[in-house]
């Protein structure tokens, strides 16, 4: 790889009461690159998740970060997130109780201090990047309505414009499709592959067709650890790939 | 949309009816008082008043760290007896000083600084057996500094427990539970005698201001009164900043979902430790305005119970509304004075006579798990349905 | 030696016979019974008795072996012997009207006659007398036929030993026939020895002998035996019982009488030194060794009466409000010679570096002060490890108490993630429940045995209807689940104090359960906390079987890990909670049981508890009852440490406890035992 590594993953292990989650795992993704992750249950996925964005401590094994390499398993999780990487959860997690503006507001890349948050004024400039945003999550004319009252998609839609306006250089992203039409999932794809043009995004799906239409690299994960890699068509013609989706 | 560039009053009605609200009721007491009008309001009950006008004050502080914050903390009541313990400490050392002084004036020879300390030991600690003034006196004879620490004293102690418990992620009833072993760690400190602060028997004598004694306790409730009201009014509106401005979404994003803020790169922990000590520091400012009106504070006003009745009066009140902390505080702290101060009438029933002074705590106990049960929202929710409520 | 007692007897019975007759004293009746003839023989010491000359007198009654011989002592030492003017009879009296007395005979209490007070008079035993009786009758009560007389002898004797009481115990103890009660009077022998022999290899071997013996009448009979004054002189001191030098402000006092020095903190704690430089100063002047200080009060008083034109030695009164300007006035008044010199600090310090004080023991003979210092020590070292060993027990004790409070809390948190603010309530209706019981029952132990599974019975059916009633409607809500039991809690309380007043029930432990296992002078524990010990390892292992062995402990395991899986594994859910709420419940009605048996039975026993329940599943970690265990362990082995090294004060105990805790949660905030991964997340 000629290219410098944005995030590198170096040997990670990690168990819970004796049950190895993640085993001797490495992982690298460029500056500018689209991966998905794909495994059956109990893989690892979230797991690896965890650990890239602090929540998760690794027993052994490094991930640096950054042309610096700075070490990511000694910080916690606002620092990992003020350093550039956003995630999107499995289950969408918005702030139900407060307006989609309030949610955008929030996530929006300012100080993130509590004083500057006391002192905060919602500038033209912001209120302007937050309708920008709803309008790419199409979310625009609902922007007064309590994130609550939103169907389950465009919760969805929404976690994913708190994503867009955090401006991160690596995402996180875990399936992002479930619960969407097939309208927009296709739109929920281009969006994946706009963003990923100018920044690092992983992708954990279980729909393959979804994954077939990122036309990007594959990892497979199994027990804790990497199966194979590649393109998807190269992957699921690996016998072992083939084994643990359909058992043994 | 573009709320910045209204003034705050038109930004938010609610709080500007509040305001109103209190400075009538304030302008209302004065007239009616003994002090300066027709005496209809006697100066106890405006000593209740005044001392009602600080619990509300220290259910706001409960309402921001809880109906806000999502931190269930069953000791903001002992910040509330810190702030009155360090203002008591000055009541009571300066009023001695002068009790000592009117004393020896009769002596043959002036009093030295030592002497008079030594006076002062023993007028004060004499009940516990001592003479000696402790070290945490040393400044008790300026009331500037003393006034320093009753904001200083609560939000440093909020501060090292609030730090190292957040830090450790203790969230939840957990931390609720450790909130309230650090009130009963408190609370039995100071019980010991050598607590050097008089044990059990606690400060005394605070209604008094020294070198006032001529004021007549008439005028001195009354100045307490309005001082209070200025304290809740300032109060209200502090909060009212807060829970509207950013940090206020950043707080009820942590309610609501923790882990979320973290992800969005948020200090999840600083922004509670300051929520944290900010309140803290609020109830100690509405307590050491609360017990010169009470004249008296010992530590059992600081066991873990006062902390959650405050936390009753926010849920009966309304969480996560300002004026639902100050509805909860006023009502049930009122009630409940009434029913056992023993005015309320007494119900028959033949075989049995339901006695409020017995009964009461039991009709509090299961309207509260009835309020919890069936009016989530408290007083303040009947306020959401008239449809002129604020966000919750 | 029973032969050697009646040839005595004869020799002392011819004795007195030969000198009632040589002094032909007035009494001259013929027939009189033998003690009255003793007692004559004696007549004029009886009736002047001091404690100089009666000695051989109360030897002889006593060893005299007459039946009545303990009565006529008793009366004796009770001022009730009386004698007749005319002729020296001695007689009991008794009077209706204080002007008529009938007389009675000392030998049969027949009554031989009347008198008025004119015709007699009282014997009246001084303080030195009936000392010396005293001993005569613990002999006759030492021996008599009666053991638990003779125990209860031997008991008083042990709690004021005097040197009078040797010889008899020498005797009491070649007549006892019982094995156990020989052995304690020749224990107490030794202790005499120890204490009043006058031969010093004897009282060496006595005092040596007693080296593994933890008694508290031993270590209260040794230690006066290295008591030491402190002394001065400005020579060193040269004598043989020198206990130790003292460096005043330097040097502690130790155990044994010796001196060492030892570091000194206030705020730290530990020994402060036995002399302070003023003491030392103060020690001299009463020695004569150095002019006297005037006190600050003596100055005080001398500037007063010194006064002059408002003015004290050149001073304005109203300056003299500072220790500086009163000193300068006080010396103006020493040179005006109208008062006496004060000795500055520095010159006391001289003077005290001059002086050797040093400390000496009363007693003179020094193999016993060596005898005593390392029997005593060796002692000591023993009764320290046996006092470690019953502060262990007495943690094990507490632990258990925190266990069976703590388990009911753990369980319904552990499985339903709430928090029962009502714990401590049913806890309290669990003691109401045994008090209510044993209102029915009066046979204790019967009643203990129906209030535990009634107690069981009523809890439970509390919990399951607060739980169907109010908690159900809350899960996933902890925050106001607290709310609402708390809300339960003051209801449950104040309905109690309405039912049953305020003022503290009894629950009475059965008679079996009553003292306490004494294992030495040191160890003991009361047989209730044993039984508590006992219930809490029958519970542990109750529920370790519930838990582990038993469908309802696998279903809730299930729903402790996993709810939505275990429900849609066909679990119901519903009726796993309500049954660990039971449970949970039920067992704190046991408790309650339990603690109302050594606790008073009042409406705020719960909350007493409470704030411990919850450390204790806080500190061992949820969902596990080895965590619990582990939680009351810690917990009671950390109050009894602190209480131990802070005995005066249970409630500075607490506080640093709950400290502990806080820093605690610090490096393990899951608890001892923690759940990882999934489970550990909701």
């Amino acid at each position: 790889m000629s290219q410098r590594m944005l995030l590198e993953v170096q040997g990670i292990s990690v168990s819970f009461d004796g049950f190895k989650a993640i085993n001797n795992l490495s992982f690298n993704i460029g500056p500018a690159e689209l991966r998905a992750i794909i495994g059956p249950n109990g893989a690892g996925k979230t797991t690896f998740m965890d650990i890239v964005t602090g929540k998760t401590r690794a027993d052994s094994g490094d991930v640096t970060w950054g042309s610096k390499n700075v070490s990511l398993l000694k910080k916690s999780e606002h620092e990992i997130a003020s350093m550039g990487i956003g995630r999107k959860f499995q289950r969408p997690t918005v702030f139900e109780e407060q307006t989609v503006t309030d949610n955008l507001m929030m996530a929006l890349r300012n100080k993130r201090g509590p004083l500057d948050a006391l002192f905060y004024a919602f500038s033209n400039d912001d209120q302007e990047r937050v309708q920008e945003t709803a309008e790419e999550i199409g979310l625009k004319d609902h922007t007064d309505r309590l994130a609550g009252e939103l169907s389950h998609g465009q919760k969805q839609w929404l976690e994913i414009g708190m994503l867009l306006a955090q401006d991160p250089r690596l995402m996180l992203v875990d399936e992002p499709a479930a619960g969407m039409t097939g309208q927009e999932r296709d739109h929920t794809v281009k969006l994946l592959k706009k963003m990923a043009e100018t920044r690092a995004v992983i992708v954990v799906e279980h729909d393959m067709e979804f994954v077939r239409n990122l036309e990007c690299k594959v990892t497979v994960l199994h027990e804790g650890a990497i199966l194979d890699e590649g393109s998807l068509d190269h992957v699921i013609q690996n016998q072992e790939v083939i084994d643990v989706y359909l058992g043994r | 949309m573009d709320k910045t560039s209204k003034p705050f009053f038109l930004r938010y009605p609610s709080a500007m009816i509040f305001i109103l609200c209190l400075a009538g009721f304030t302008i209302a007491v004065t007239i009616f008082s003994e002090s300066v009008g027709n005496g209809i309001v006697s100066t106890s009950f405006l000593k209740t008043l005044g001392k009602t006008l600080c619990f509300c004050l220290v259910a706001i502080a409960m309402d921001l760290v809880w109906g806000y914050c999502g931190i269930l903390s069953l000791g903001h009541f002992a910040f509330f007896g810190l702030g009155g313990y360090m203002i008591g400490m000055w009541l009571m050392y300066a009023r001695t000083e002068l009790i000592v002084l009117k004393a020896s004036a009769g002596a043959a020879l002036p009093l030295t600084p030592q002497e008079l300390t030594d006076g002062i030991g023993t007028q004060i600690f004499g009940v516990v057996g001592g003479a000696k003034i402790p070290a945490i006196w040393a400044f008790a004879d300026s009331l500037t500094i003393q006034l320093i620490l009753v904001v200083l004293v609560p939000g440093v102690l909020a501060m090292v427990f609030g730090w190292l418990a957040f830090r450790s992620r203790v969230t939840g009833v957990y931390l609720s539970i450790l909130t309230q072993a650090m009130t009963l760690a408190l609370a039995l400190y100071l019980f010991q005698n050598d607590s050097g602060l008089r044990g059990n028997n606690g400060l005394s004598g605070l209604q008094n201001l020294p070198g006032l004694e001529d004021a007549a306790q008439a005028d001195i409730s009354l100045w307490f009164f309005w001082a209070s009201a200025l304290a809740l009014g300032l109060g209200y509106i502090v909060v009212k900043l807060i829970v509207e401005s950013k940090l206020g979404n950043i707080i009820r994003g942590i309610r609501d979902d923790e882990a979320r803020v973290r992800f969005l790169g948020y200090n999840v922990e600083a922004y509670k430790l300051f929520i944290f000590v900010l309140t803290a520091v609020i109830a100690a400012i509405a307590g050491a305005l609360y017990y010169p009106q009470a004249g008296i504070i010992n530590p059992a006003e600081l066991a873990p119970i006062a902390s959650i009745y405050l936390a009753v009066w926010v849920a009966i009140g309304g969480r996560g509304r300002i004026y639902g902390a100050v509805i909860g505080a006023a009502f049930v702290s009122l009630l409940s004075s009434w029913f056992t101060g023993g005015q309320a009438p007494d119900i028959p029933l033949g075989f049995y006579t339901i006695k409020w002074v017995d009964w009461w705590l039991v009709l509090l106990g299961a309207s509260f798990v009835l309020v919890t049960l069936y009016a989530p929202k408290g007083i303040g929710g009947l306020f959401d349905k008239f449809g002129w409520g604020e966000k919750p | 030696m029973g032969l050697y007692v009646k040839n005595l007897f004869l020799i002392v019975l011819l004795l007195g016979a030969l000198i009632g007759s040589i002094t032909g004293a007035a009494f001259a009746q013929d027939g009189a019974s033998p003690i009255q003839t003793l007692l004559q023989s004696h007549s004029k010491k009886l009736k002047r008795s001091s404690a100089k000359s009666i000695g051989p007198v109360i030897e002889a009654i006593r060893e005299s072996g007459l039946p009545q011989a303990q009565n006529v002592l008793e009366k004796w030492r009770a001022k009730e012997l009386w004698f007749r003017k005319s002729d020296d009879l001695l007689i009991f009296v008794e009077t209706n009207d204080k002007k008529t007395y009938s007389l009675l005979d000392i030998a049969t209490g027949q009554s031989i006659g009347s008198a008025t007070k004119k015709e007699i008079k009282q014997i009246k035993p001084n303080s030195g007398v009936r000392g010396l009786i005293d001993g005569a009758l613990v002999f006759f009560r030492l021996t008599d036929s009666d053991k638990a007389v003779r125990i209860s002898a031997l008991d008083s004797l042990g709690r004021d030993p005097k040197a009078a009481y040797l010889p008899i115990i020498r005797t009491a103890l070649s007549k006892e026939k019982d094995a156990g009660l020989k052995t304690r009077m020749s224990r107490m022998e030794r202790i005499l020895i120890a204490r009043f022999e006058t031969d010093t290899a004897k009282r060496v071997v006595a005092i040596e002998s007693f080296a593994d013996d933890m008694g508290i009448d031993v270590r209260a009979a040794l230690n006066p035996l290295l008591s030491s004054k402190v002394k001065v002189a400005m020579e060193a001191p040269d004598m043989a019982n020198l206990a130790r030098d003292i460096f005043p402000g330097v040097t502690i006092k130790n155990d044994g009488g010796t001196a060492s020095e030892a570091l000194y903190y206030e705020w730290l704690g530990g020994s402060p030194p036995e002399l302070s430089m003023a003491d030392a100063y103060i020690l001299l002047v009463k020695a004569k060794l150095a002019p006297a200080d005037v006190s600050i009060e003596d100055q005080k008083t001398a500037l007063i009466s010194n006064i002059k034109n408002g003015q004290v030695g050149g001073v304005a009164i109203a300056d003299l409000n500072t220790d500086k300007a009163r000193a300068t006035a006080y010396r103006a008044l020493v040179r005006e010679d109208l008062a006496a010199e004060t000795i500055s600090v520095e010159e006391q310090h001289a003077v005290i570096e001059e002086a050797f004080f040093y400390g000496v023991y009363d007693q003179k003979n020094m193999d016993v002060v060596r005898a005593a210092r390392t029997t005593l020590a060796s002692i000591n070292s023993k009764v320290s490890i046996n006092t470690f060993f019953d502060l262990f027990l007495d943690a094990m004790s507490l632990a258990s108490i925190y266990f069976l409070a703590a388990i009911g809390l753990a369980i319904t948190f552990g499985v339903m993630r709430v928090i029962n603010m009502a714990h401590g309530e049913f806890i309290m209706m669990g003691a109401y429940t045994g008090y209510v019981v044993q209102q029915f029952i009066p046979n204790y132990t019967l009643s203990i045995i129906v209030a535990v599974p009634a107690a069981f019975a009523v809890t439970f059916a509390a919990g399951v209807v607060m739980e169907r009633l109010v908690i159900r409607h809350l899960y996933n809500r902890p925050l106001e689940t607290l709310l609402a039991t708390f809300g339960i809690s003051i209801c449950l309380q104040q309905l109690a104090k309405n039912i049953f007043g305020t003022q503290a029930r009894p629950l009475t432990a059965p008679d079996w359960l009553d003292g306490a296992l004494v294992i030495n002078e040191v160890v003991s524990i009361s047989w209730i906390r044993v039984a508590i010990f006992v219930l809490g390892i029958l519970f542990f292992v109750l529920l370790l079987f519930i838990l582990n062995k038993t469908r309802l402990g696998l279903e809730t395991r299930a729903v402790t890990q996993n709810p939505r899986m275990a429900a849609s594994m066909g679990i119901n859910i519903d009726r796993v909670y309500m049954l660990t709420f039971g449970l949970g419940s039920g067992i704190a009605g046991i408790a309650g049981v339990a603690i109302g048996l050594f606790a008073k039975v009042t409406s705020e026993l719960g909350s007493d508890y409470i704030v411990q329940s919850f450390m204790t599943v806080v500190v061992g970690g949820v969902g596990n009852i080895w965590g619990t265990l582990a939680g009351a362990t810690l917990i009671g082995f950390l109050q009894k440490n602190i209480e131990f090294f802070n005995p005066s004060n249970t409630l500075a105990a607490q506080t640093y406890m709950i400290i502990f805790i806080i820093i605690f949660i610090q490096f393990r905030p899951r608890g001892i035992i923690a759940l990882k991964g999934r489970a550990a997340e909701a």
